[in-house]
């Protein structure tokens, strides 16, 4: 009974400082970080959730020998890309431009929930299926 | 002696590169009709082991460049001005009206790739790659042009087999500047030595997004009635002539220049493609053996590379395995049989 005893006090501790170390893990300043991979024109994964109120980083890979974007946003957003003339994106972290063959970070803080879609608008990319959805909750 | 094994005339237009920073953001490509669709044709011979493409690049209007690409075979020996007349002469023969060439190109381009040739012919410049996806795309770019989204995938599938692209710029402004017209072609004849000749098709729809359509003719002068794959009466292939070649036609084509190389007698074949561009996926494999084998993988439809023979170890297991199987199998079945014969007759059930 007494080793019992013992036995589950131990392991209430060592969920304790499981606990305290996700804990202290979750006050950190480092982002979440998310892998999104750029093949044969398509993004991978397509579907994503992050939570809002929080710097989510995401990390574009282009594997591809052209050039692609990563443009996350609302519909409103979309649409303007669509007919849109900025020939390279940098200046806004939800809107980046992924050379090819290589790999761009941005980090961005989504203030609510919500449905996005990042999309590529270089010509025809689009249609070529070059969409994700992005659930902010 | 030389033999014409296959002759392809194709009407082949890769893919459209459009030209620079003007149409980095949302589909801009042309509006302004500075950048106009490259139509070409090729015709694609082989004989005696050695494929010839005569390509004409229609000058389609505009200003600014086009760019095409053209997956090759092998190694070209060379790449010169075609003749004059050979492409216009091969639509002739078998549709007597002639058409307007319906065939569009595409472009490529490289640069990180391996450039072997280059040549300027009339306001066309020409340059044979050699590399993979990612470096025909990296010489597309650091020549400013843009390929299209299908293009990593439909490079590799080629590269993957043969990692020879012939890249076409057509300058509209130079063109222009000689005092070419709209409609004007730049034939272009490519000399490749290859013991495998193929047309390539999938190319015809680079750029092409769902439920655009491929239109496209090919040509193939054979000695012999030749194999081919895949079926060209399906998958959006109609083998529409089929048929001894023409004393006449063979003498037109034999007097164009550069074209000495014709035979006496030939096999006359025209596929005609139409239909969506998604479901054009493969090329066209041609038998030049005469043993009615065209390739899978010259085809497309099996996978690139060379094949891996079994470890050893497999044929091993193999073999156990066969004899682990058999042996029992083998066993019951011979003492059921022995069984049978030892029984007293009308003792079976």
């Amino acid at each position: 009974m007494l080793s019992v005893s013992r036995r589950a006090i131990a392991g209430l501790f060592a969920v304790a400082l499981l606990a305290l170390v996700a804990l202290l893990s979750g006050c950190g300043a480092s982002p979440m970080r998310i892998q999104i991979t750029i093949h044969y024109s398509h993004y991978d994964p397509s579907r994503l959730t992050v939570p809002h109120g929080v710097p989510v980083t995401f990390v574009i890979t282009n594997t591809d020998p052209i050039d692609h974007e990563w443009i996350v946003g609302d519909a409103a957003l979309q649409r303007r890309h669509r007919t849109g003339t900025e020939p390279v994106h940098n200046a806004r972290p939800t809107e980046i431009t992924i050379p090819a063959l290589t790999t761009r970070e941005t980090t961005v803080t989504f203030d609510k929930s919500g449905l996005l879609q990042y999309i590529c608008h270089l010509p025809k990319h689009e249609e070529y299926g070059m969409v994700g959805w992005l659930t902010v909750i | 002696m030389r033999r014409l094994s296959t002759v392809a005339a194709t009407a082949v237009v890769a893919l459209l590169l459009t030209a620079g920073p003007a149409f980095a953001c949302g589909g801009l490509i042309g509006p302004n009709g500075a950048v106009n669709l490259l139509r070409t044709t090729t015709l694609a011979a082989y004989h005696d082991g050695v494929e010839h493409y005569i390509t004409a690049f229609q000058f389609a209007g505009g200003g600014g460049q086009f760019g095409s690409i053209i997956p090759l075979p092998g190694i070209p020996s060379k790449v010169e001005r075609g003749g004059d007349w050979t492409l216009q002469r091969l639509i002739r023969e078998t549709d007597p009206p002639v058409p307007a060439f319906d065939l569009r190109l595409g472009a490529a381009a490289a640069s990180s790739a391996q450039v072997i040739l280059q040549v300027r012919i009339d306001a066309l410049d020409i340059t044979v790659l050699k590399g993979g996806g990612d470096e025909v795309g990296a010489w597309a770019k650091d020549h400013g042009f843009r390929l299209p989204p299908d293009a990593p995938e439909v490079l590799n599938f080629y590269a993957s087999r043969s990692p020879i692209f012939l890249a076409a710029v057509f300058d509209a402004d130079a063109a222009r500047a000689r005092g070419q017209s709209i409609g004007d072609g730049t034939p272009v004849h490519i000399t490749i030595p290859t013991a495998n000749p193929w047309v390539p098709l999938r190319i015809l729809g680079l750029g092409k997004i769902e439920g655009e359509k491929v239109e496209a003719d090919v040509y193939l002068l054979n000695d012999r009635k030749p194999a081919l794959l895949p079926d060209p009466n399906a998958n959006g292939l109609t083998l529409q002539v089929s048929e001894p070649a023409s004393a006449s036609l063979l003498k037109d084509l034999r007097s164009d220049k550069g074209m000495g190389w014709i035979p006496q007698h030939a096999w006359l074949s025209k596929i005609r493609i139409d239909g969506p561009a998604s479901d054009l996926r493969f090329d066209l494999a041609i038998d030049a053996s005469g043993r009615g084998q065209p390739s899978l993988r010259d085809a497309g439809l099996a996978p690139f590379g060379p094949m891996q023979p079994p470890a050893p170890w497999v044929g091993w297991v193999l073999l156990l395995a066969a004899v682990g199987l058999g042996l029992p199998n083998f066993g019951a079945a011979y003492l059921a049989r022995v069984a049978t014969r030892r029984m007293p007759p009308g003792a079976g059930a």
